[in-house]
């Protein structure tokens, strides 16, 4: 059954590893398209939407507005009891892209809708060093 | 008048379903198929096509052929389909092409898995999880009611639906399901039961999820000309749909629009219908919130109606369009890709006048939906009495 106890945690990949790099700088990094600009997410070898090759890599703000929440009361596996219940959320980040993300903090007590949030990371963790994105409220 | 066709389901049938000590995967494969064979006065020999789905408790990248090894069967063409809940959906319209094709005149649909006795419910749910992306959604503890409930959020958020307005939606399902003599859950429940059910992901509770279960289920897909010895009537595939958005939630062009309206209206056109001839609906209901959104992106009911128009009895015998009158996944059974083959063999009955307690009388159209992933893969057929 271990394969129920452990964190399912990323095993970045060539199309996946800048953006878990820039995480463990504790910076939130997104395609850009160099032929149509569009930012995309989750990575790709290609733009999804003009498919130019080899978007570009930007920093971006880490800011965006909940577009949906769900507070998860019963877990896929055991990894994740201790947490419960916690909650998840889509982040619609002022960059375009939709990025899902848990919430931390008062982010996470009564979230709404359009709320305004920030993106943080958990510690380094696991054999490739993953810094899992979160999100906070948005401080002044 | 139905539009001519060209292929029909000439036989349907399913196991028992809910808990079966002592099945196997494909121990419960194979006796869906004999007796939809013998439901269609078919010899295994006469099968020349097979179109198989997946399972959690014996997966094989070859299920068609460990399905046929199994039976028995050397059929001249055979294929595995995964498309999630939209695979039964799927498998009848492949083997609608097939026949119209004239590249088979018998093709057997099979679908069963025992995942409620054949594996723990904690494996089963990990093995669920497996649905989300495996770097940007799975490490967040996502499970399929949670990613659901992203949609049911949003969905509320956006059109006013309420809990109660989904749980209209399995008590609808719970009423028809105590007219089936086989259906699993055969206790009544009311809206105040599904509202307090323990939570899942919020805002979706235990009574909003559907059932795990052990069960299979087969159809046996003719050309028009070799069902004309079928003994029962057949079930005319007047026309079939799909639509492809997503497969997963980060990456869906919408939380409140799904591609169901478009597979619904491509079946819809080809069968030269519209959603308010339909007399019986078959509609994939893994969750409440999918049985709603699906109603009203198909336009069956207006944006907001389907809640409302539940809990007045709009889905249940005599309503406006009973749906899911075998008790659907909320309430009759759901065992993998058997699940969507339950509303089909539902519809094929409701057409042929089989359906006893829970019959639609005279039902002559019928339509049925099934979807796969987080609402990302469509199918949707119209089938009619032939
Ligand atoms: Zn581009």
């Amino acid at each position: 059954m271990s394969e129920l106890q452990a964190r399912p945690l990323p095993v970045p990949n060539a199309d996946t590893a800048p953006f878990w790099d820039g995480c463990a700088r504790g910076e939130l990094v997104l395609q850009s398209c160099r032929q149509c600009g569009t930012a995309q997410f989750p990575p790709r070898s290609l733009c999804a939407r003009c498919h130019a090759p080899a978007p570009a890599w930007r920093r971006a703000s880490g800011r965006g507005r909940i577009a949906s929440f769900t507070r998860v009361h019963r877990p896929p596996s055991a990894a994740f009891k201790a947490g419960l219940p916690y909650v998840i959320a889509l982040v619609d980040l002022d960059e375009g892209p939709r990025i899902m993300l848990a919430l931390r903090g008062k982010a996470a007590e009564a979230p709404r809708i359009g709320d305004r949030v920030k993106v943080g990371f958990d510690p380094p963790a696991g054999p490739h060093g993953i810094a899992l994105p979160h999100a906070l409220t948005e401080g002044p | 008048m139905l539009k001519d066709w060209r292929a029909a389901i000439t036989g349907a049938a399913d196991t028992a379903v809910g808990e079966l000590p002592g099945s196997s995967c494909m121990g419960l494969h194979a006796e869906a198929a004999l007796l939809a064979l013998a439901d269609a006065g078919l010899r295994p020999g006469q099968i020349d096509g097979v179109l198989c789905a997946y399972s959690l408790t014996e997966p094989h990248p070859m299920l068609a052929s460990v399905f046929c090894e199994y039976l028995g069967i050397r059929p001249s063409y055979s294929a595995a389909i995964q498309a999630g809940g939209a695979t039964g959906c799927v498998m009848a319209m492949q083997a609608q092409a097939l026949v119209e094709a004239g590249l088979c005149r018998h093709v057997l649909v099979v679908a069963a898995d025992n995942r409620l006795t054949g594996m723990t419910r904690d494996r089963a749910v990990a093995a669920l999880a497996d649905f989300g992306h495996p770097q940007f959604e799975r490490p967040y503890g996502v499970t399929i009611p949670a990613l659901y409930a992203l949609v049911a959020q949003a969905y509320m958020h956006e059109y006013g639906a309420t809990r109660e307005h989904l749980a209209a939606m399995a008590v609808a399902a719970r009423t028809h399901a105590l007219r089936h003599p086989k259906a699993q859950m055969r206790r009544p429940i009311a809206i105040a039961d599904v509202l307090a059910s323990r939570p899942i992901a919020e805002p979706l509770c235990l009574l909003d999820c559907c059932l795990i279960s052990d069960g299979g289920a087969a159809l046996v897909v003719s050309a028009r000309d070799a069902a004309r010895d079928a003994p029962k009537p057949p079930a005319a595939l007047l026309g079939s749909g799909q639509k492809n958005t997503h497969e997963h939630i980060i990456a869906a062009p919408s939380l409140t629009a799904f591609g169901c309206r478009e597979s619904a209206a491509q079946a819809f056109g080809r069968a030269g219908v519209r959603p308010a001839d339909i007399d019986v609906a078959e509609v994939y209901d893994s969750f409440t919130i999918t049985l709603l959104v699906e109603l009203e992106s198909i336009g069956f009911f207006e944006k907001g109606e389907a809640g409302p128009a539940a809990l007045a009895g709009a889905l249940d015998l005599g309503g406006r369009l009973p749906c899911n009158t075998h008790g659907g996944l909320l309430s009759y059974a759901h065992s993998g890709a058997a699940g969507g083959l339950f509303h089909l063999v539902e519809a094929v009955r409701q057409l042929r006048g089989e359906a006893e307690a829970r019959q639609v009388r005279g039902a002559e159209l019928a339509f049925v939906h099934g979807d796969g992933g987080i609402l990302s893969a469509h199918c949707s057929l119209v089938l009619g009495r032939g």
